[in-house]
């Protein structure tokens, strides 16, 4: 039940490696309860800031803290309160998945009836039940993430932290992730996670910061993000690279544009004098434009209004 | 509904550690067939192929006895470097940050992988030895005497495993932490391990006589062939000693280091 105290909060987050600034003066604060979302392209400084949070690495300047331990100064007490689930999979692929968690169960201080009990419902409930005798080797990416996830719940966090949780999953696996990551907030726990995927935040998330090159470029509930972006956007297929240039002169400012697929948004109130007007407006001979569509914004549109380079940037990356 | 904050106890880090790296170990079944083969593959060579060429007028018997000590020495330091790949694996793959992020010691984890380097070693130096009793090594010893060696060997291996944990932890990927395999693997050629010291271009003499393997390979032939040991176990453990508190202290500073 989401109370209004927050779990994490940071001010002034700053991390240098050599001369690259990687966070940038970073404000965070998250509710008990919620789930957060960082949503940022390759580099935008998640993991960095979930390892300051996590207490992996400490930050050039700055302070935080989860569940109102400081992240420098009460690193036991707080490492007791948290889980992590990193990036990569953090298993022994040598190890069965029910040896993983016992592992991680007995590291936790739980101890071996606790452990197996824990781990034998964690694994009913991650769907792994067949597979727990099996080495991870053997392991699907989508199984690997799930173990991971399971071990990150062994010990009930009060906040859980999840770098990429379902980066390089199918859509099936990916959708069982959203799942069980909504179960567990839903049973009290924070969730601070990372992300490439702007569905992704905007499925789970209850507020979503969005991350560039080190700093928040902007934050808000989901749709309270797309609201900035406007009621509706216009979006149309022009015929060439001419006509393309020729509509984004026109439309101004306020268009979105992407050359390469020859689309160009623009926010609209939705009203249809209004789109005949701009359609005559942009395409008086009506040879330029060869489609359109309404379609209210998706974090894509609003991660390209907020950072000005388009969210395909992040998207494209994401799927390497 | 998170759980009060509780932790494990140390002795039950340490248990459930180095239950991992044992289990890791077995399981690791290429790593743990070379570990064997190639000590067995090298005395076989040094018997059968190099033996009459570098002891001329000498039985196999009699050189197999003399080269079985530089033989164990070569197995349980290639054993023991085998230490900085598993360490560097563990630090490059994300397992180190979950253990972090649960206030697991850096120094138990070393201390694991440290276990099981010592527990391959037993494993592996015993079956070398046995090998190398069928084909002829026969030893001049007292129980008292190859329990002796066997603590000798004993302490370098903890030596070379600690450090070989400091070339994993200064390592970037496991592949390069493995290379150093090579270091362990060289110095006992440069030692009496396989040929007379005496035998040497004296350029290489100095450092065949001041390097830690030595002692330690004159040592294990003394107490096992019933010659005079002289002052080589003090040596080989002064070596041993020295070399395992520099690992020690250099892991933790760059275990520390590394998790800034
Ligand atoms: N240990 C380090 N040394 C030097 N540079 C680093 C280090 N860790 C991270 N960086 C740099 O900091 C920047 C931010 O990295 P970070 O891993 O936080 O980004 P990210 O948002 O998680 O990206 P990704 O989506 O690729 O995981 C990157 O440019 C990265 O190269
Ligand atoms: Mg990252």
């Amino acid at each position: 039940m989401p109370s209004h105290s927050p779990a994490i909060t940071a001010q002034g987050l700053t991390k240098r490696y050599g001369d690259h600034t990687v966070l940038n003066d970073l404000d965070l604060e998250v509710d008990a309860g919620s789930i957060y979302a960082l949503l940022g392209p390759n580099g935008a400084g998640k993991t960095t800031t979930v390892r300051i949070l996590a207490t992996l690495t400490t930050p050039d300047s700055g302070r935080a803290t989860v569940n109102g331990l400081d992240v420098a100064h009460q690193r036991k007490h707080l490492r007791r309160t948290i889980s992590l689930t990193g990036q990569y999979a953090a298993l022994d692929e040598l190890q069965t998945g029910r040896e993983n968690l016992g592992m991680i169960g007995a590291l936790a201080g739980l101890n071996r009836a606790q452990a197996r009990f824990r781990s034998g419902q964690l694994l009913d409930q991650l769907d792994l039940a067949k597979a727990a005798d099996r080495q991870v080797v053997t392991y699907s990416g989508g199984m690997r993430r799930r173990l991971d996830l399971a071990a990150g719940l062994l010990r009930r966090p009060a906040v859980m932290f999840l770098d990429e949780p379902t980066t390089g999953l199918d859509p099936r696996s990916r959708e069982q992730l959203w799942q069980v990551i909504s179960e567990v907030a839903a049973s009290g726990t924070t969730v601070l996670l990372t992300t490439q995927y702007l569905e992704e935040a905007d499925r789970l998330a209850d507020r979503v910061a969005i991350m560039d090159q080190g700093r928040k470029v902007v934050e808000g509930t989901p749709s309270e993000l797309k609201q900035q972006v406007g009621g509706e956007l216009l979006r149309l297929e022009l015929a060439d690279r001419d006509a393309f240039d020729l509509v984004r002169a026109r439309a101004g400012k306020n268009a979105m544009g992407d050359a390469s697929a020859l689309v160009l948004k623009i926010p609209v109130t939705g009203a249809a004098p209004e789109i005949r007007s701009q359609m005559d407006v942009l395409d008086p001979d009506r040879t330029l434009i060869r489609h359109f569509a309404l379609h209210r914004p998706d974090l894509d549109d609003v991660f390209f209004t907020f950072t000005g380079q388009p969210a395909k940037t992040a998207k494209e990356l994401s799927h390497v | 509904m998170s759980d009060p904050a509780m932790s494990a106890n140390t002795a039950s880090v340490a248990l459930t550690l180095t239950g991992r790296t044992l289990r890791l170990s077995r399981r690791n079944t290429e790593a743990l067939l070379i570990s064997l083969v190639l000590p067995i593959m090298l005395m076989l060579v040094f018997v059968y192929l190099f033996g009459g060429a570098l002891q001329p007028g000498v039985g196999t018997s009699a050189y197999v006895t003399y080269v079985v000590p530089g033989v164990l020495l070569l197995c349980a330091a290639f054993g023991a470097a085998l230490t900085a790949g598993a360490v560097s694996y563990d630090m490059t793959s994300g397992i180190i940050d979950r253990f972090r992020s649960m206030d697991v010691g850096g120094g138990w984890f070393l201390c694991s992988h440290v276990v099981a380097s010592l527990a391959r070693n037993i494993v592996s130096t015993t079956i070398v030895l046995g090998v190398a009793l069928a084909i002829g090594f026969r030893p001049d010893t007292t129980p008292a005497h190859a329990l002796a060696a066997a603590g000798v060997l004993i302490a370098f291996v903890l030596a070379v495993s600690w450090l070989s944990a400091v070339v994993g932890l200064i390592a970037k990927t496991p592949e390069a932490a493995s290379s150093f395999t090579f270091v362990p693997m060289f110095l006992p050629y440069a030692s009496s391990a396989f040929v007379p010291i005496e035998t040497m271009p004296s350029w290489l003499r100095g450092f065949a006589e001041h390097q830690p393997v030595t002692p330690v390979i004159e040592t294990l032939r003394g107490l096992l062939l019933g010659a005079d040991v002289g002052n080589s176990p003090w040596l080989a453990l002064a070596w041993s000693t020295g070399l395992l508190l520099l690992g020690v202290a250099l892991s933790g500073v760059l275990f520390r280091r590394r998790a800034a």
